[in-house]
């Protein structure tokens, strides 16, 4: 069963939806910037800058709206109605249209605020709605009920890989027969300063302070760690036989997927990157693809000192000399790190480059690090070549998960 | 401080505006909260909790059923 891509949706930090989000991205802008607030002075937080929303949710959502729903499922609601509108809101059996919407970390301001709420006020205080809005699957089951997706609703979580499982698992709702639409992707809305004094801690955030638009910069050689990013990414996951059955737009199909764990250590990738590596080997596999199809990766590529070159050499080791014709990008140089969205936002950012075979450029790279063998697109766009070709999307998350997404156009 | 009937109306409209959006001028006192206003029960209890806190007044859960129409709930906070 062909599974194909029929819509796009999303909120990032450089925009309210696909089209302003994929404009800045091959303008080679940044949404990150210094973060108004105190947290600084008053809490110690030692970094002060992250990839906030270039829209706010409560400027598109409705009032209420914005009060039952944790900040992570408003993004994910907008970036749906987005992906469905521009699907053309399929007519679709409601049993046969899913739903796979990730968080990584959850509701975690609807949790820290209720805590403060019974430590300041008491128990009394805390809003009935506290559990539906802070539980992790509270985005999918959003959507689900706005759009009755009663094929079922899912969230697999795998950190920062949560996006793409859950594009992943959509994917496999089609091809198992489950379901003929899934609306699947990834959102995160982790600014918030105790995430942010966490990942501090663990040593595993940039600290450019005075220079947040130029503190995200995959495979440059001073790069000192990831930029903290919000925002949801969402795509509508269709049968081909279904999409073309109602005349529907067909960006991409999804060809492949790859899902290992690395089973090495609960924070840091496995040093040879052979699970990363086997995760795009087992896509390309299952897409039944040689590594010659290959014309474009959007790179996991965080901005960490050892992250980095371990998916690139793994890159270049699965592709080896052809790695010089494949054009890697590392859009996070641009948005941040939206953990459990990032995945889905980058498929967002690996379709539109299929279809305006056009691949967004990596900024801040001033000297790339010389061990990086692949092709890396720097501050302005390049070309794809015509024809069919494949895309990869890596995505690898704390806890050794791997996720390789193959789409192809 | 006792709050007069008008005055607890005119803050729980405000309450149920801020969370459903319904209008300040259709939560009067003869509507029901489930039946005219649509309110479900966990909204219901958002608002009884919200308004607890801006009359500062006590409303015990096994009271809640009780609240039928906008009215009983302005009567109770009123006498309470």
């Amino acid at each position: 069963m062909n599974v194909v891509v029929t819509g796009l949706g999303t909120t990032s930090p450089l925009g309210g939806d696909v089209a302003s989000t994929w404009e800045a991205a091959l303008a080679g802008r940044s949404g990150v910037r210094t973060l108004e607030n105190d947290w600084a002075e008053q809490y110690g937080v030692p970094v002060t800058f992250a990839g906030q929303l270039a829209v706010r949710p409560d400027e598109v959502l409705s009032r209420p709206e914005t009060k039952r729903m944790d900040p992570s499922a408003q993004m994910a609601i907008v970036a749906a109605r987005e992906a469905w509108a521009d699907a053309g809101t399929p007519d679709v059996d409601s049993e046969r249209l899913g739903s796979v919407v990730s968080s990584g970390i959850g509701g975690v301001w609807t949790l820290l605020t209720a805590w403060d709420t019974v430590k300041e006020r008491g128990a009394s205080r805390v809003l009935p709605l506290t559990v539906p809005m802070l539980m992790p699957n509270s985005p999918t089951a959003y959507v689900s009920l706005e759009f009755k997706a009663r094929a079922g609703a899912h969230a697999p979580v795998s950190a920062c890989a949560s996006g793409a499982e859950a594009i992943g698992m959509g994917f496999e709702m089609i091809q198992s027969g489950r379901a003929d639409v899934v609306i699947c992707g990834g959102t995160e809305a982790a600014i918030h300063p105790l995430p942010i004094s966490a990942f501090a801690s663990m040593q595993a955030l940039s600290k450019r302070n005075d220079d947040p638009a130029g503190a995200s910069r995959p495979y440059d050689v001073s790069r000192d760690g990831f930029v903290l990013g919000e925002g949801a990414g969402v795509v509508v996951l269709e049968s081909e036989e279904h999409a073309k059955a109602r005349g529907a737009r067909i960006y991409a199909s999804v060809l492949g997927l790859g899902m290992t764990a690395d089973a090495h250590h609960i924070a840091a990738p496995e040093p040879n990157g052979a699970g990363q590596t086997r995760a795009m080997e087992l896509a390309l596999e299952r897409a039944g693809l040689t590594t010659a199809d290959v014309a474009h990766v959007n790179a996991h590529a965080t901005s960490t000192p050892v992250g980095d070159m371990i998916e690139a050499r793994g890159i270049r080791s699965l592709l080896g000399s052809h790695a010089d014709q494949v054009l890697l990008s590392a859009t996070k140089s641009m948005t941040g790190h939206l953990l459990g969205g990032a995945g889905a936002l980058e498929s967002v950012f690996t379709i539109k480059a299929l279809e305006t075979r056009t691949a967004p450029p990596t900024i801040n790279v001033t000297e790339p690090d010389p061990e990086l063998e692949v092709d890396l697109v720097r501050d302005t766009p390049r070309a794809l070549p015509e024809g069919q070709i494949a895309a990869i999307n890596n995505s690898f998350g704390f806890g050794g998960h791997n996720v390789a997404l193959v789409f192809g156009a | 401080m006792a709050l007069s009937k008008d005055e607890v109306l005119t803050g729980l409209a405000e309450i149920v505006n801020e969370e459903t959006d319904i209008d300040v001028a259709e939560v009067t006192l003869e509507k029901s909260f489930t039946d005219d206003l649509d309110i479900d029960s966990l909204s219901m209890m958002t608002i009884v909790t919200l308004a607890e806190e801006k009359f500062d007044v006590r409303i015990p859960d096994e009271k809640v059923k009780d609240l039928v129409t906008v009215g009983d709930a302005v009567d109770y906070i009123a006498s309470a």
